[in-house]
């Protein structure tokens, strides 16, 4: 772990582009080559500036496209099947999202998709457009930065992790009243959460803007 | 990192005349409208960033009301209808002797909404006053603020998968209750609210306090 160099006062008005101001705290650094594997820390409030990682690019293309995957197996496949006898049995994620769909509380039914499908969909989608072009030393694609911006303000609003702690909760709920088997619904978005959280961690975002600008220049 | 007097010496983007970029740090040396490398809105600090802060948080607060008061689920079973406030499922798993999941649900409906109402409320005055409390406390009191607040969407999703599983012909059916809309509407307010807060306005106290 190393620290950036504070730079010079009189070095900081003559070129803004050998410097980066530490998007959480504002102090500045001089820009310089991080290692592969080492990780660049704000002297003042600490918050990791830069990681980079050798073949990080091409590593968190494949592991969003493998999360898309999961995402489409975790729609499809039956959900946590309860058994009993006289159940109409409603058990794929669809089936959770539509759950609310009668008058009032027809909004939420939307905004359940859009946090648990749509968006974190959506977000490894924008990742692998903007990454695959680079992972293969490619320019980037036409609107590759609108695109990472996108995934980076969806971030927060991207909940699939928190819905696999909901399907715990409400299967403990039904415990009493069904039997409950797990369907592989249930495991691919397990699986899921593990990728998408090997991703985020992989994924240094300065060092991908710095790269898109380089890439976009040359 | 260690040693928060040292934060004295060390030199702002904003002090530098410079503008920093929040979403990729790219520094620019005039004020434009958009970041150059990453093309986010730029400004130095968020504009009426408290602002929007205290709003978000009242809308927050004034939905976190009826998310209480009002039912969360609505079972109906041979007949007979039980309403559960979100207190309620949570005494209902602590008598199922659920005692973890109890103590999940209870965190993320109860403690997460409550904590960070006052977490927000004390980082927005603790920069609003003059008063210099450590930075890198507030720092990370933020940091988690931003990171615990999602997961209070636990309880919304729980209610629709269980109305999506329990679905007994005649004998039993689940329903989401209209508190559920609320609490959904109260995490969203309240995660505008910690997102229109500037982690940078924590360090400026220090700024202030040695020019």
């Amino acid at each position: 772990m190393e620290a950036l160099a504070p730079p010079q006062p009189d070095h900081a008005t003559r070129d803004p582009r050998g410097l980066i101001a530490c998007p959480t705290c504002d102090a500045l650094h001089r820009d310089m080559s991080v290692a592969a594997g080492a990780r660049a820390r704000c002297t003042r409030c600490g918050t990791v500036l830069m990681a980079p990682r050798a073949g990080a690019m091409t590593q968190i293309v494949m592991l969003a496209a493998t999360s898309a995957g999961l995402m489409v197996a975790a729609g499809f496949f039956p959900l946590p099947r309860p058994f009993a006898p006289g159940i109409t049995t409603h058990s794929s994620l669809f089936d959770a999202v539509l759950a609310f769909s009668s008058g009032v509380l027809l909004p939420l039914s939307f905004a359940t998709a859009a946090l648990i499908v749509a968006l974190p969909l959506l977000r490894l989608l924008a990742i692998v457009y903007t990454l695959a072009p680079m992972a293969l030393g490619w320019r980037p694609a036409p609107g590759a930065v609108a695109a990472f911006r996108l995934a980076q303000g969806l971030k927060p609003w991207a909940m699939a992790e928190i819905f696999i702690v909901g399907v715990v909760v409400a299967l403990v709920k039904v415990a009493g009243l069904v039997t409950v088997t797990l369907g592989p619904a249930f495991w691919a978005f397990v699986a899921l959460v593990a990728v998408t959280t090997l991703k985020d961690t992989v994924m240094c975002e300065l060092t991908i803007w710095k790269t898109l600008e380089e890439r976009a220049a040359s | 990192m260690e040693n928060a007097r040292r934060t004295g010496r060390i030199l702002t983007a904003a002090r530098a005349g410079l503008i920093g970029c929040a979403g990729c740090g790219r520094v620019h040396d005039r004020p434009l409208s958009h970041c150059l490398r990453c093309g986010r809105p730029l400004h130095a600090r968020k504009p009426h960033s408290l602002q929007r802060v205290w709003a978000w948080m009242i809308a927050g607060l004034i939905t976190y009301i009826p998310a209480n008061v009002y039912p969360m689920l609505i079972t109906r079973n041979f007949g007979k209808e039980y309403e559960n406030t979100i207190v309620g499922g949570v005494i209902e798993l602590m008598n199922h002797g659920s005692y973890g999941v109890a103590l999940i649900v209870f965190f993320a409906s109860i403690v997460i909404p409550i904590g960070k109402f006052i977490a927000i409320a004390y980082l927005a005055l603790s920069v609003q006053s003059a008063v210099v409390i450590r930075g890198h406390g507030r720092q990370r009191l933020y940091e988690v603020v931003e990171f615990i607040g999602r997961w209070s969407m636990i309880d919304v999703f729980v209610v629709a998968i269980l109305a999506a599983l329990v679905q007994f012909d005649f004998a039993a059916t689940i329903n989401p209750g209209i508190a559920a809309i609320s609490f959904a509407l109260s995490v969203a307010f309240t995660m505008l609210s910690a997102q229109s807060f500037d982690p940078k306005s924590i360090w400026d106290a220090y700024e202030a306090d040695d020019t």
